[in-house]
């Protein structure tokens, strides 16, 4: 279970996320609605251990997370991926699809360039994407990629962070389709985040909302 | 960018090629010849001692340019791995060795290089050593301030979530984006640095004077234009503008080969 218990975070002096807990559970789809600037990226960021709160704590599967980002231990930290709403952002410029999808691998030492594609293919990038690089794709072709980077080192829990919100129908019915196979073969947990609650009816098993700092309601 | 890169070449095989061929040694000093106009016995005219400005030039790009380069690397390698620490290290490690950075700069370079190669004979190595002490703080400023941005951002950020270990972070992500940056600021620091030597040497503290540095030549040259030598402080100028422009060219031309996106553009 992926979880944060009264995780508080502040950017200065303003008070981003005030005492609010969570809970993923593994083999379900937890929906996280809120209108725009409540908060719900920064609380993805904590459960994915990219940001440390100033108070609260955050397990997974009753590990306590004692360290953040890179100070983070790495079994703790690739076994939350977390996929960002901006696939353009997320990814290095520099790097071909080939080598974004195989760089969780290549750091892990257990380059495979057969499961590389395999993930591609599950993705639904066609061969002739995966030698060109960011500026060359379309966003969902990019977002396809983020995809099959998230589930290269076969996580237990996925932070969709309005993962499909740039992205058209086909692609996000594609994209979510392929966490959804993924979750079911896998068992793992899947964090929604979304403002979209026709999507979030459709997919989350259940739904809670955040709103400004009044926490979360069921 | 071809323009650059033919006078660097042009440069460079003459600095290459000139000292082993020459009939003639720079260093002769010749009173019946001093302070001749240029001619086709002496191209760009003779120095106050009669020396040929144009072979002198040439000897003294040489030694200005490699104690440059030097210097510039040094200071280079030093600021870029102080920065690369206290960017992603962040804290306490980060803190501590921008307060160095801020007690280094707080003091006048020059000054501050004066006193290090006062330490030392004149040598190319105590202009090296005073160049590279003084000049890593902005090669320092540089990369943390680019590391800082970097690791906020998102790609960085999945690759630490992905398990990325700092060094594979640091080598994979952030020197390729540095790169450019840094390669830029080293040759920013040549000339810089040349100025510097040229100073030095002017305060008797360089390259010892009998040494053909393009510094010394323009030091010598400046004290005969009032008698009308205007060759031979001129030549030994030009020999620093025309490789510094062509480097600058040249590095302007690699930075935007390393960035993917604008070598596709630049190749529609």
């Amino acid at each position: 279970m992926l979880e944060a218990r009264d995780v508080t975070v502040r950017y200065g002096r303003q008070v981003v996320l005030d005492g609010v807990s969570l809970t993923v559970e593994p083999g379900r789809v937890t929906g996280l609605a809120g209108p725009s600037g409540c908060g719900k990226s920064t609380l993805a960021r904590v459960l994915a251990l990219m940001l440390r709160p100033a108070a609260g704590t955050v397990t997974v599967d009753g590990a306590a997370v004692r360290r953040w980002r890179q100070r983070a231990p790495r079994g703790l930290r690739t076994a939350v991926a977390l996929l960002y709403q901006q696939p353009r952002l997320a990814v290095d410029p520099r790097l071909t699809l080939t080598e974004i999808i195989a760089e969780p691998l290549a750091a892990a030492g257990r380059a495979d360039p057969g499961r590389v594609a395999a993930l591609a293919a599950e993705a639904g990038l066609t061969g002739d994407l995966l030698g060109r690089r960011p500026h060359e794709v379309s966003d969902g072709q990019l977002q396809r990629a983020c995809v099959a980077r998230a589930l290269s080192l076969e996580p237990r829990y996925l932070v969709c962070d309005e993962m499909t919100t740039m992205l058209d129908a086909s692609t996000q019915a594609h994209l979510v389709a392929v966490v959804e196979a993924y979750r079911e073969r896998s068992g793992a947990g899947v964090l929604a985040v979304s403002h979209d609650d026709a999507l979030l009816a459709r997919w989350a098993h259940h739904r809670v909302r955040l709103g400004g700092f009044e926490g979360l309601e069921s | 960018m071809r323009a650059a890169a033919a006078a660097l070449a042009a440069l460079g095989l003459a600095v290459l090629l000139v000292p082993p061929l020459a009939q003639l040694d720079q260093q002769l000093v010749d009173l019946r010849s001093a302070g001749l106009p240029p001619s086709l016995a002496h191209p760009l005219g003779t120095d106050q001692v009669g020396r040929d400005v144009l072979l002198r030039s040439v000897y003294g790009l040489r030694v200005s340019f490699l104690v440059g380069l030097v210097a510039a690397s040094a200071s280079m390698v030093v600021g870029g791995l102080v920065g690369l620490a206290a960017g992603s290290l962040g804290g306490m490690p980060d803190r501590l060795l921008m307060r160095l950075v801020d007690g280094f700069t707080s003091v006048p370079h020059l000054l501050l290089g004066i006193f290090i190669v006062a330490l030392f004979a004149p040598s190319p190595v105590a202009v090296v050593v005073s160049v590279g002490v003084t000049h890593w703080t902005t090669a320092a400023r540089i990369v943390r301030s680019e590391v800082l941005s970097l690791r906020s951002r998102p790609f960085v950020e999945a690759a630490i979530s992905g398990g990325a270990s700092r060094s594979r972070v640091v080598r994979r992500h952030l020197l390729p984006h540095l790169a450019p940056h840094l390669l830029l600021a080293a040759v920013l620091m040549v000339p810089h640095a040349v100025w510097h030597e040229t100073a030095l040497s002017f305060l008797g503290l360089g390259l010892p004077p009998h040494l053909a540095s393009l510094g010394n030549m323009i030091n010598d040259g400046q004290r005969s234009l009032l008698a009308g030598d205007w060759w031979s402080s001129l030549v030994p100028g030009l020999f620093i503008l025309v490789p510094t422009l062509a480097l600058g060219v040249l590095a302007q031309h690699w930075r935007d080969r390393l960035t993917p996106r604008l070598r596709s553009e630049l190749s529609l």
